[in-house]
């Protein structure tokens, strides 16, 4: 009996998996604005969001939005909770021994943010010497502080985006180098405050992480972001939520 | 250097020379805190324990306060507030003391050796107004003064007292030392960070610095044993 319900069960997946429209779950960890979060009325938005709509709209696919925390996000798509994330995962070579991931869909670069009197160029090593730097510890930008500024600037690593930013408003850092979008938000809002070099784009960007069995799901999903990237869908849902430029 | 150490060096990813020299950096840095704090802090125990004795209260009562603030908050706490709190002070950017006090280091030196220095008064304290009546009273008998019953009685049989207590607490004071790596200190607790943040080893990173505290633990438990063994000889058996 029980095996003839699993073949039935079978049976009846084979089915649904070769019908027109597919069903795809879309997993992700809110709130992380400005990319997943819920807005006044409780409904799901920000850019991924909008960016899975418009994805699932050229894969012609039945979208169902699933909620995940960040810790669970990987094992839960092992476990078939969901077959896709959509979550601001990026592209590490830890990661994708685990999961499939897609093309990079954005890049949120490296932003230099320091005081108003900071009037050094970032990319000059003689003037930056002995200047105090502060990174977020383990992050594409503490890599690329230490690998390319390592023995010229003192560096100085927190775990929280908040304790650097108390140690710059104390002035025992000349500048800190942060996610942009962190920089945006903590830093440039505050009197005296400015960025004081250009962004820079660091690492693989972030991509839709897949199961490794599904080559073919990978695939559409592949061409789908293209097609997104060329038409100008995807520039049209950036300029909402970005004033700088986050395509890769 | 041994081969075999030599290959399991090549073999592993995040034991290379650049990572045992972080760890080693930070080994520096935790014994260099560490002992700062525990000197300072012992030398500002001493006459706080001998002052928390006295009956006046206008004398004993701010001490008390002390050792209840600093007692009675974390450590953490201690150090967030100096740290943090002082680049807060209108002004003190200006001043000389930023010199200082811009520096991680010492924040730190400030906030370990008041937290150690209250603990070892109440370890001090406890040890001195247990002093057996009978030894003050034959001191007083000899005609010693204060001051010379303190220096030759009072103290030195309080230090017998006071010492396995206050072994506990350097050993306290080594663990909480990792507390320093909030604060951008680069001690071995930072430096095991760093380094499983670059490679997402926690296991490889956080038992390595937990063996390298174990180690440091042993030395101090060795050099307290053998202190022990020096202030208590008296109490050993003759022929044992």
């Amino acid at each position: 009996m029980k095996k003839l319900i699993v073949a039935a069960s079978c049976a009846l997946a084979m089915m649904t998996g070769t019908a027109q429209a597919q069903d795809l779950r879309i997993a992700f960890d809110v709130p992380y604005e400005p990319f997943e979060y819920r807005d006044d009325n409780g409904e799901l938005t920000g850019f991924e969001v909008e960016l899975a709509t418009a994805m699932c709209e050229e894969l012609q696919a039945n979208c169902e939005f699933v909620i995940q925390a960040w810790d669970g996000m990987i094992p839960g798509l092992l476990a078939r909770k969901f077959d896709l994330i959509m979550s601001s995962m990026s592209i590490t070579p830890e990661r994708a021994e685990r999961v499939l991931f897609s093309e990079p869909y954005y890049i949120t670069p490296g932003g230099w943010f320091g005081p108003e009197s900071f009037n050094t160029d970032v990319t000059d090593m003689d003037a930056m010497k002995d200047k105090t730097v502060g990174v977020q510890r383990g992050t594409t930008m503490d890599t690329y502080v230490t690998e390319n500024m390592g023995g010229v600037v003192n560096i100085k690593r927190y775990t929280t985006a908040e304790d650097m930013v108390l140690d710059l408003e104390g002035q025992r850092l000349d500048a800190v180098f942060v996610d942009y979008p962190v920089g945006e938000q903590t830093i440039l809002n505050r009197e005296g405050y400015k960025e004081v070099g250009e962004s820079v784009k660091l690492g693989e960007g972030v991509g839709v992480a897949m199961r490794k069995r599904d080559a073919k799901l990978a695939d559409d999903v592949n061409a789908a972001l293209k097609k997104l990237k060329e038409d100008g869908t995807y520039d049209t849902i950036m300029q909402k939520y970005f004033n700088y430029d986050i395509k890769i | 250097m041994p081969d075999f150490i030599a290959e399991w060096l090549n073999q592993n990813d995040i034991f290379n020379a650049m990572t045992i020299m972080e760890y080693w950096d930070g080994l520096v840095t935790t014994v260099h805190l560490v002992f700062l704090s525990l000197v300072i802090g012992l030398v500002v125990a001493v006459p706080l324990a001998i002052l928390r004795t006295v009956k006046n209260p206008f004398v004993s009562g701010p001490i008390w306060l002390y050792t209840y603030l600093f007692r009675g908050t974390p450590l953490l706490i201690q150090l967030y507030i100096i740290y943090y709190g002082v680049a807060q002070i209108p002004g003190i950017q200006d001043t000389f003391w930023w010199e200082i006090f811009k520096e991680p280091l010492y924040p730190a030196l400030l906030a370990f050796p008041l937290n150690t220095a209250a603990y070892t008064t109440e370890i001090i304290r406890g040890a001195i107004i247990s002093t057996p009546n009978g030894e003050i009273e034959a001191a007083k008998a000899y005609g010693m003064n204060w001051f010379l019953r303190m220096r030759r009685i009072i103290l030195p049989s309080a230090a017998r007292r006071a010492v396995q207590a206050y072994s506990n607490e350097v050993i306290f004071m080594l663990h909480a030392s990792a507390i320093a790596s909030v604060v951008t200190i680069v001690d071995l607790t930072g430096a095991a960070r760093n380094i499983y943040s670059r490679f997402y080893a926690p296991f490889e990173a956080f038992i390595f610095v937990a063996l390298c505290y174990m180690a440091l633990t042993f030395i101090l438990v060795f050099v307290f044993r053998k202190l022990e063994n020096h202030l208590l000889r008296h109490q050993r058996p003759v022929n044992g």
